[in-house]
């Protein structure tokens, strides 16, 4: 299984220096260096990570940079491990004709991040889905409600600890 | 655990305006035109939508959830259940992400097959949306003549796969089993045909000035809107945005194939149907392309670790048997990692996240699903139009509630 990360770029440095004229790449070391935290190259896909607080800023920059398309928002529970939380952003550029992740990881207390419908106002559905199967709160959203699952329905189901068969 | 959630539809306040005249209409989720279960919350003003809200859930089975509770080959008949109209490209997408997972190679064949398959695919679901719409307007005849050929096509994935509609056809590491003897004989049988059924259905309804009327100008999209709303696939390409991603961004040998991408700039209800009509012609020509430059070869890969050995292989060799045993009750173990996989489905851009940790189940698949997100454009396209255009316009965008909801 050695040649699924035979070609990887692990580490915001190794990326910098081996993709300098990636848009995206080139866009968040223009916008704010220190907001980049980390990247990866992997399986033909570049994962960007910022920083929580800066998602808005850094999905306005990757959208000036050519990648226009906003495609999907989700989360994946790192329970117990922390920070426990990662959302991931898939963005295509029609132009490059390419999809970039943006990944912001989260706290397990009460995580919250700013919504980015103000950006690609077609977040509003993706972002409500995350709030209402994970629990995570999208400051600024237009009406953060639950989309799949009754309004007064108790807990989130895909956080890992939330049993299979639900609770009985 | 209950945390404070925004504002119930109905407790929102009324739209600007001359409120005492405004009333709030629910339309479904039992409504006939809704294609399943969509509830629309609609306020209008006389016969002007004024505000619209689509209310899903309604067939919510958090199959999210299942998945991480299976193995990654006990998914595959999960993902025929999402969009049942398409199974074979839920099941073409979940094998790809898996199959970029395990940085598996898959024999052309299998790849060519892939493609035929996913074609017909997208003929069978646009024969459904053109059914259906078309019987929404009040053109019922159509109705009646797309599930002919459906039932053709419905009965080649039988012979292929033995299942109508839930095919789990398609499998990570290739195919199920060989395609029977007769198979390419009926493919093409059917090819030679079809091309003058499209001209049949476009008879009755590209002339019928009823049906013009009730399309022309109606639900109009402009390509900014489309984008910013996250519209993909035929709503997309009806409003102007020249994007498909078996051209722009190829997977499963669709380089290969020489085909035109419909695009109109009109970005109304009748567009998305010149745009579906003209797509069906071009996976005519894809299928024959296929057919003709079908490779020999293996239908899987070489994976005995990932892939289910051949019945007879497995009756006669002892290794086949204890690699078969073990997938089944062990299933295989996926390298740690995380990938996105997007295809272009009957309905536009499908993807699949996967995250594995590494284990032999998936730690998280999620599933991004085109119509979701187009639905999100319904109250655009019908705001300031008259109440029944909603019909129109639910209908030209093609919605399939099951992989709206999951």
């Amino acid at each position: 299984m050695a040649a699924a990360q035979k070609n990887s770029i692990i580490g915001r440095a190794a990326v910098v220096e081996r993709l300098p004229n990636h848009p995206a790449v080139k866009a968040l070391l223009a916008w704010n260096s220190d907001a980049f935290v980390d990247a990866k190259f992997d399986r033909g896909e570049l994962t960007l990570t910022v920083a929580a607080e800066q998602v808005r800023a850094a999905a306005a920059t990757v959208q000036a940079a050519g990648y226009n398309f906003f495609e999907d928002v989700t989360a994946v529970d790192w329970f117990p491990a922390t920070p426990r939380f990662q959302l991931s952003y898939h963005i295509v550029s029609h132009v490059h004709k390419e999809r970039i992740r943006l990944r912001v990881l989260l706290d397990g207390e009460s995580p919250a991040v700013d919504s980015i419908t103000p950006v690609w106002p077609s977040a509003n559905y993706y972002e409500r889905e995350v709030f209402d199967l994970f629990g995570i709160r999208f400051e600024g959203h237009p009406n953060l409600r639950r989309i799949m699952l009754p309004d007064d329905w108790q807990g989130h189901p895909l956080r890992k600890d939330y049993p299979v068969e639900g609770y009985r | 655990m209950t945390e404070t959630v925004g504002t119930p539809i109905l407790e929102l306040p009324p739209a600007e305006g001359a409120r005492d005249q405004h009333m709030v209409l629910n339309m479904g989720p039992q409504h006939p035109s809704t294609h399943g279960v969509l509830r629309l919350v609609l306020e209008i003003d006389g016969e002007i939508i004024v505000r619209l809200y689509p209310e899903i859930g309604y067939l919510h089975t958090g199959i999210e959830k299942t998945c991480e509770a299976k193995f990654y080959q006990q998914v595959v008949p999960l993902t025929d259940r999402i969009d049942y109209l398409s199974p074979m490209a839920n099941n073409l997408c979940y094998s790809l992400a898996v199959e970029r997972l395990l940085g598996l190679e898959i024999p052309e064949k299998a790849q060519w097959m892939r493609v035929l398959l996913s074609e017909l695919t997208r003929l069978n679901s646009h024969l459904v949306w053109l059914g259906t719409h078309a019987m929404d307007i009040g053109a019922l005849t159509v109705f009646l003549y797309t599930f002919r050929e459906r039932e053709d096509i419905l009965r080649i994935f039988e012979d292929i796969s033995g299942q109508r509609m839930m095919t789990s056809y398609i499998r990570i590491g290739g195919l199920a089993m060989e395609p029977p003897l007769d198979f390419f004989d009926r493919v093409q049988a059917f090819i030679r045909t079809f091309p003058e059924k499209i001209d049949e259905y476009s008879n009755l309804l590209t002339g019928n000035p009823i049906f013009r009327s009730r399309l022309k100008g109606v639900g109009y999209l402009s390509p900014e809107d489309a984008i910013a709303l996250g519209v993909t696939g035929p709503p997309l390409r009806a409003s102007g945005v020249d994007f498909d991603l078996r051209r722009d961004m190829p997977y499963s040998g669709y380089e290969k194939f020489q085909f035109n991408v419909p695009v109109s700039t009109d970005g109304d209800c009748w567009a998305r149907y010149e745009v579906r009509l003209i797509e069906m012609r071009e996976s005519v020509k894809m299928i024959q392309q296929a057919l003709d430059g079908m490779p020999e070869g293996p239908i899987k890969a070489d994976a005995p670790k990932i892939v289910l050995p051949d019945r007879e292989k497995m009756k006669t060799q002892m290794e086949s048997l204890i690699h078969h045993f073990k997938i089944v009750t062990e299933g295989f173990a996926v390298p740690a990692g995380e990938v996105y996989q997007g295809i272009e489905s009957p309905r536009g851009q499908m993807g699949y996240y996967m995250v594995s940790d590494g284990t032999a189940k998936p730690y998280r698949v999620h599933m991004r699903n085109p119509t979701f997100a187009t639905l999100q454009a319904l109250e655009t396209m019908c705001k300031g139009r008259m109440l029944a255009d909603v019909v129109a316009v639910v209908g030209s965008i093609d919605i399939v509630l099951g992989e709206i909801d999951r």
